[in-house]
């Protein structure tokens, strides 16, 4: 990464921060445990980059685990996209469920 | 002049990671009422489905196996989570989510360091060094939060000798190992000690803070998740994944504020102040001569049902007793005879964030009955009964009142100025803060000692058979 990159990319997370203080503030507290699950998927965002590298086998570094022949890389990567993809499914599905549940009054 | 524009798939990648960030920031927008939310986070899950499909065309992956296995098992696992959790275990499904969040970071930033070979930039292992930092205490720390409020371990605040020294030495000890790393040579030994020391730095945070502190972990964990993923995102050359992840560290850096606040206390005093460490019944006041009146019952009903203006008040007791149906059934039957029933609900009851609403419409509570602390507390004093389940110390006037109390600062719901106040409560027992509340002893005030559950069902029976 060159430093107008690095720039780049500071511009957009300072712009992003501002813009997630500007919506958040605006979420009612009867909200607050949805917008919790709900930002908490978001987070899991991270999982495009364990798609990346789950489906990379490039790699080379192998370490022998019982007998078997293990690249860590690839291993990691399946770990954290296990992890993330759990974040993702169960974090929407639950906001969701509770989501439903909130009622206007008649 | 030529005007044709070659878009490559790379290009089309980013511009479909745009309209993904979009659609999250949609999604959060639409949260600013009950109303739209459902759409809200409709509209963030089609922005991650369109993120995912798009990342399966970089011309990075080449095999598929490993990614069908891990979205598989990753999407049993996370649905299954997500649709068995009872409503009153939210805080630690929570919990446990930001924590997976943050391994996943941690783990990609992992791979990363092998994947640097035998070009390191300092720049890379900068970032993956935070990442690992910031994703694996979020791990470690999450867990300790989620057995804490599964109550697999104790709830109270775990403190042991020189307890801040030695979180601070793990803590120089990680930052002179990621300097090693980023100056120096990028062994593999050395990195695996950093990851073990981010691993009990989690742990050593969170086991010292006591389980009604759970909301400012919660939401800092939470804050700690997008913090991580936006690191890996510097770290990736990603604009989503810095986009996503600020948007999450700025939501979590907002709720933890607003926690903080709604205790008086700083965040570094509910990190590090050993909050609800012992049992010490220290007190502002002294209630050892006053009089505690019991009731029954029968009295609650008939207080209840003549009533015009009622208001619930509920805390983590009613949590624990999962009796938010009762509640709701009883102010059926009283709406029925037509008397005004209100929630006031207080920002830190609870175990995370919203908690109570969240209960509270589960059991079919409409949201536009169910108040904040600035918008009901004017109300109490023409309120004529207030009903308090399972909530202390946001209700002790002694935090209003008393300059001497540990409480005293905190914002609390003005129970105490309505007419009569009913606290349905198993028994004198002081809440979280170890403080007794000088509401159990005012004039004005009923104790009912029971479990909020069965306290509850004899006043609906009775109102049912001798009241309607």
């Amino acid at each position: 990464m060159n430093e107008i990159e690095l720039i780049f990319i500071l511009y957009v997370f300072v712009l992003a921060i501002f813009v997630g203080f500007e919506l958040i503030t605006k979420v009612p507290p009867t909200l607050h445990t949805p917008l919790m699950s709900g930002a908490n998927a978001i987070s899991g965002i991270t999982i495009i980059g364990a798609l990346i590298v789950a489906g990379q086998s490039n790699s080379d570094v192998t370490i022998s685990l019982f007998g078997l022949s293990v690249n860590i890389v690839a291993i990691l990567g399946l770990f954290a996209l296990i992890f993330a993809t759990i974040n993702v499914t169960g974090g929407f599905a639950v906001t969701d469920r509770m989501l439903q549940m909130f009622k206007k009054g008649k | 002049m030529n005007l044709s524009i070659n878009i490559t798939i790379s290009d089309a990648i980013q511009i479909s990671y745009l309209i993904a960030a979009i659609a999250f920031m949609l999604g959060i927008k639409y949260l600013s009422s009950p109303a739209t939310a459902r759409k809200g986070n409709l509209f963030a899950s089609s922005g991650m489905l369109l993120a995912i499909i798009t990342t399966l065309f970089n011309e990075k992956i080449i095999s598929y196996e490993l990614i069908i296995i891990g979205v598989i098992a990753g999407s049993l696992i996370g649905v299954v989570l997500a649709k068995k959790v009872q409503m009153t275990a939210m805080p630690q499904l929570v919990a446990i989510f930001n924590g997976f969040g943050g391994a996943a970071s941690a783990l990609i930033a992992s791979a990363e360091f092998i994947n640097l070979n035998n070009t390191p930039d300092r720049f890379s292992i900068l970032m993956i060094s935070l990442s690992v930092l910031i994703g694996f205490v979020t791990f470690s720390g999450s867990i300790i939060a989620f057995l804490k409020l599964q109550e697999l371990i104790s709830g109270r605040a775990i403190v042991y000798p020189l307890q801040k020294t030695i979180t601070a030495i793990c803590f120089v000890i990680i930052i002179t190992l990621s300097l090693y790393l980023i100056f120096s040579t990028t062994s593999p030994v050395v990195f695996i000690g950093l990851l073990s020391l981010c691993l009990i730095l989690g742990i050593l945070l969170v086991i010292p803070i006591g389980g009604a502190d759970m909301p400012v972990v919660v939401s800092l964990l939470n804050s700690y998740s997008g913090l991580a993923a936006a690191v890996t995102g510097f770290l990736l050359n990603n604009l989503l994944l810095v986009i996503a992840g600020s948007l999450v560290g700025a939501a979590g850096l907002i709720l933890t504020t607003i926690m903080t606040k709604a205790m008086n206390r700083s965040l570094m005093n509910v990190i590090f102040g050993n909050f609800g460490a012992v049992d010490n019944s220290t007190s502002g006041s002294d209630n050892s001569d006053k009089i505690v009146r019991s009731t029954s019952f029968e009295e609650v009903a008939i207080l209840l049902a003549y009533a015009d203006r009622v208001i619930f008040v509920p805390g983590y007791g009613l949590a624990v007793a999962q009796a938010q149906h009762q509640v709701r059934e009883l102010a059926d039957l009283l709406e029925s005879k037509g008397v005004d029933i209100r929630y006031a609900i207080h920002p830190v009851a609870g175990r995370m964030p919203g908690h109570m609403n969240v209960l509270l419409a589960e059991a079919n509570i409409a949201y536009d009955k169910l108040y904040d602390l600035e918008s009901i507390n004017d109300s109490f004093s023409n309120t004529d009964v207030s009903v308090v389940i399972g909530a202390n110390d946001v209700i002790n006037p002694a935090a209003r009142d008393t300059p001497s109390s540990p409480l005293f600062g905190m914002p609390i719901l003005n129970v105490d100025k309505s007419r009569n106040v009913v606290v349905l409560k198993r028994s004198m027992s002081p809440g979280f803060a170890g403080v007794d509340n000088d509401l159990f002893y005012m004039e004005n005030t009923m104790m009912f000692f029971r479990d909020a559950k069965d306290g509850l069902n004899e006043i609906i029976t009775e109102v049912k058979d001798n009241l309607l």
